[in-house]
């Protein structure tokens, strides 16, 4: 087979080293009733080259985002991808080895490591940051998880423009330890928290407050209110944050928050049909470092006081603690969080601020062609980063099949998530001036 | 000789000013920041990013990758963790704009090749496992683990017994089993091994009763033997009214020989970046889809893909637990286990399992005279051996470990599993070639005779390395987890 380098005679060797005279006496021990008599139905070995071309072939009944212009977010962004993160994440070192359980062969991922904890603890304004998450919705969950454990409380806030999807997770995560979930409503005029709401919250009931930043609806919250809040009535606070967007807004360490979690899709991975991704995740206090979940990494030296890198903290981790481990997670996304590392590296402290100011630009430019159609409107008031939802008397997705025929892809119908008349529309660095001119020029044609 | 230099931070080459990745100009008129997001949202102190150059950014990763052991590197007998090659053409074809750039809120008549490589990943590992239906939305075996017990948990709610609390694991169990059951707020129940290696009948007999949720299980465990009563022991919590959960980890010793489906397994988890050759990536992204009988089916997970004629759709299961994240899963993974379960078809599966067997073996047959072998019986594709003939010069497991290091490989999972005294737990795949496999085991035998001969050459080990041993106590006592600029 093709990954097996064994010779016939090389195999013999070996069983005669055993002493056994074939490869079946090694699995005797499996009751004989249990063995399977007939192959596995799988499809016949293809080779190399038919492999290629077989996904070729599947590949070619998608349409890709190089073949169209889209407008679609909601968690899952098209921006630029510097074309050194392929060259770089793609390196055997970093794409076939595991988790550096020996430190001291694993350096190269070990500091990696301790650089993506400090870039993401730098983006966010907090102390430390975990080596990572599957993805944004879990980092969330895990927040909400740990806001329980540390103030022993059983209730959760979650703000109603959460994305949708990143409810589910952190409902599922938190109700199968019988953990509560309410949510702060919003202001349906503004798509942002409802103030008058926050009055009536008995905040002392909760382990923590969450707030999306920018929201579902690509809006911005006022989140200091739920900061004081929750954290003067011994909650946590805890901001779901979009990465790019920390190259504009306020930091979640700037508005006092004790957890910050988010997904870094967006700095630098493809959109790979939503994953994989990563999530990320920091706090600050030694109190709550010492209770976040998953790997982190820390300096140390060696036996001649040279700088080196461990895993650190394990004994948070289930590999040790078992079933009191502050979370079951092992394998994380370190590949993704490595492309991120390299990703903010490359764009450096200046071309990331760039990012999230042409994303402002862009999507400002965009809703303004899109409002100067007659019959759109803007479905709320607040201000927006990237993403806004636009109301308009179309059906959505039956508008998206048309687009598509003309290589255009609109924002994402909102019809799934309870507001039929609405899309969100994402835009960001990626969308040139001609695209969205000419997607305008079209659209204008099908409304 | 200049002295060996470690490689600084990349905060550490920052120079003000420098740029690297610049972004076209801006071509829509520009718009004052504050006439579009008013003042209080906005950063007050931007985040100290590196100011580097692309050359820089090139060579600090480049010099850092020359500090790090991967498969593509040496051996990687990490016990448990299946360090397989990983096949570059899986890579190219994930690659692939049509299957890495597509969005997951796409029309789905735009993206039916990813939702037919989806429906049918899912079938092969149905037969795979000799069960019904998948779900691919875990993103690691963990992550499969929680969604699991998920199902299990919704099930015995279903039929009103939510009485049902706990979730046996035996002694020998990954320390993910215990986490995940924790998380779904069910109670561990352990159960030790007997003197085979296997589950203890007898305690798991006084174990199982109207409590009982479920059982988890590794078969081949992790002493790399197969449970020889596994049908006495899958038949007992049945019999309880519990459901079997197969931890897939150790899969890769019985991919076409036996199913967990045959087993008397309802659920199972495969790690693809074990067993199905996704790469592992310095530590994921993994993925854990999990497969599941037909009555658990209604339970996953949505959305799952199914099929109508020709066309292909996402569907939610009738009594779905919800999501376990967002989206999919892990999809660029998803192709590349695809893409090797059809390089291999069925023969090539089972000679995967066949080898990766017979190598485990013949390692373990060539050292069991200089290291003590707890289990002496045919291991499956891993198997234990015990540094405790070791400790009377004063060495230890990690001594062992360390100096494998300064042998240019890596050493293989120690200290697990905790059943067994000083455990090395060793996974050769089947992907080595027999000159590495002969190699190492030429290492092992010199560091018994070192261990003999010459003990303080293993406590100083590894020398050869970038960095000697790290002191990991300081590590933990004062922790420094990130760069901080210095003013």
């Amino acid at each position: 087979m093709r990954y097996i380098p064994l010779t016939d005679q090389e195999k013999q060797e070996m069983l005669e080293e055993i002493g056994v005279e074939s490869v079946d006496e090694l699995f005797e021990d499996i009751p004989s009733r249990m063995l399977l008599k007939e192959p596995l139905p799988l499809p016949a070995a293809l080779s190399e080259a038919e492999l290629i071309r077989h996904f070729q072939e599947l590949a070619a009944k998608n349409v890709d985002l190089s073949q169209t212009v889209s407008f679609l977010g909601g968690g899952a962004y098209d921006h630029l991808i510097p074309s050194i993160i392929k060259h770089i994440a793609g390196r055997g070192e970093y794409l076939t080895a595991y988790t550096p359980y020996q430190a001291e062969i694993s350096q190269g991922v070990l500091q990696s490591i301790f650089e993506f904890q400090g870039l993401i603890a730098e983006l966010t304004g907090m102390e430390a940051a975990n080596a990572s998450i599957y993805d944004g919705a879990t980092a969330l969950a895990e927040a909400a998880l740990m806001a329980c454990a540390v103030t022993g409380r059983k209730k959760v806030l979650l703000p109603a423009t959460l994305h949708p999807e990143w409810k589910e997770v952190a409902e599922l995560y938190l109700k199968s330890q019988d953990l509560a979930v309410e949510y702060i409503p919003y202001d349906p005029r503004k798509g942002t928290l409802d103030p008058a709401a926050l009055e009536k919250t008995e905040w002392s009931q909760f382990a923590g407050a969450v707030v999306q930043q920018p929201n579902f609806f690509g809006l911005l919250e006022e989140a200091a209110p739920v900061s004081q809040r929750i954290r003067e009535q011994g909650g946590l606070f805890i901001m779901a944050v979009d990465a790019i967007s920390l190259g504009l807004l306020k930091s979640p360490g700037e508005l006092g928050a004790d957890i910050a979690v988010g997904d870094g899709q967006s700095l630098g991975n493809t959109v790979s049909f939503g994953g994989p991704s990563l999530g990320f995740f920091a706090t600050s206090g030694s109190k709550l470092i010492r209770r976040m979940p998953g790997r982190v990494v820390g300096e140390t030296v060696d036996k001649e006081g040279r700088r080196g890198f461990v895993l650190t903290l394990q004994t948070r981790e289930q590999h040790i603690r078992r079933e009191r481990a502050t979370s079951n997670i092992c394998s994380n996304q370190a590949l993704n969080a490595f492309i991120s590392t390299i990703y903010l590296s490359v764009l450096g402290k200046k071309g990331f601020q760039d990012v999230a100011f042409q994303n402002l630009q862009k999507s400002n430019y965009f809703q303004q062609r899109l409002l100067e159609i007659g019959g759109l409107s803007l479905k709320f008031s607040a201000p927006s980063f990237r993403e806004f939802v636009i109301r308009g008397d179309v059906d959505w997705e039956e508008m998206n099949l048309r687009l598509l025929e003309h290589g255009f892809i609109g924002g994402l119908p909102l019809k799934r998530f309870g507001f039929p008349q609405a899309a969100l529309f994402a835009v960001t660095e990626a969308r040139t001036k001609e695209e969205m001119d000419a997607f305008i020029n079209v659209f204008r044609g099908l409304i | 000789m200049p002295k060996k230099k470690g490689v600084p931070l990349i905060f550490e080459r920052s120079v003000p000013g420098r740029r690297g990745y610049r972004l076209p100009k801006l071509d829509v008129p520009e718009v004052p920041v504050d006439e579009l997001i008013p003042a209080e949202h906005l950063r007050e102190k931007p985040a100290e990013l590196p100011e580097v150059s692309e050359v820089e950014v090139m060579r600090h990763y480049t010099q850092l990758s020359r500090l790090n052991h991967g498969v593509d590197v040496g051996f990687y007998p990490l016990g448990s963790c299946t360090m397989k090659y990983n096949p570059r053409v899986n890579e190219d074809v994930a690659a692939l704009p049509g299957l890495s750039t597509i969005h997951p809120y796409q029309p789905e008549s735009s993206v039916q090749g990813a939702l037919e490589l989806m429906y049918n990943l899912g079938q092969h590992l149905a037969e795979i496992s000799g069960l019904a239906a998948a779900t691919l939305q875990p993103a690691a075996g963990a992550h499969g683990e929680l969604t699991g017990l998920l199902v299990i948990k919704a099930y015995h709610k279903q039929r009103g017994e939510e009485h049902r609390t706990e979730i046996i694991i035996p002694d020998s169990a990954h320390g993910t089993n215990p986490a995940s059951v924790a998380m779904v707020g069910y109670d561990v129940v352990e159960v030790p091994s007997d003197e085979r290696g296997g589950v203890d009948v007898e305690a798991l007999k006084r174990a199982v009763g109207p409590k009982t949720a479920g059982l988890m299980l590794t078969n081949p465990n992790t002493l790399g033997l197969f449970d020889e009563n596994i049908c006495d022991i899958t038949a007992m919590v049945r019999q309880a009214g519990g459901l079997l959960y197969y931890d897939g980890a150790n899969a890769n010793a019985i991919l076409g020989i036996v199913r967990p489906g045959d087993m008397g397994f309802d659920i199972v988890h495969y790690n693809l970046h074990k067993t199905f050759s996704t790469p592992h990536g310095g530590g994921g992204p993994g993925s854990g889809p999990i497969v599941v009988t037909e009555e658990l089916a209604p339970f996953l997970p949505g959305p799952v893909v199914a099929k109508e004629g020709d066309r292909f759709f996402f569907t939610q299961p009738e009594k779905s637990i919800g999501r376990v994240q967002a989206f999919y899963g892990n999809f660029s993974v998803l192709v590349k286990a695809y893409a090797y379960i059809l390089s291999h078809g069925s023969a090539g599966l089972r000679e995967v399992s066949e080898v990766a067997v017979l190598n485990a073996n013949y390692m373990m047959r060539r050292l069991q005279d200089v290291y003590y072998l707890p289990y002496d019986r045919a291991c499956k594709h891993e198997f234990v051996l015990s540094g405790k003939w070791q400790k009377q010069y004063g060495v230890r497991t990690l001594d062992i470990a360390k100096r494998l290091l300064d042998y240019g490989v890596h050493a293989p999972t120690v200290y697990f599993p905790l059943n067994v005294e000083e455990a090395l737990m060793i996974e050769p795949t089947e992907t080595e070639p027999k000159s590495a496999i002969d190699e190492f085991i030429e290492a092992m035998r010199q560091i018994a005779q070192e261990a003999k001969e010459d003990p303080e050459q293993l406590k100083k080990a590894p020398q050869l390395t970038p960095v000697g041993r790290l002191d990991e106590a300081k590590a933990a006592r004062r922790p420094v987890l990130r760069w901080q600029k210095t003013e």
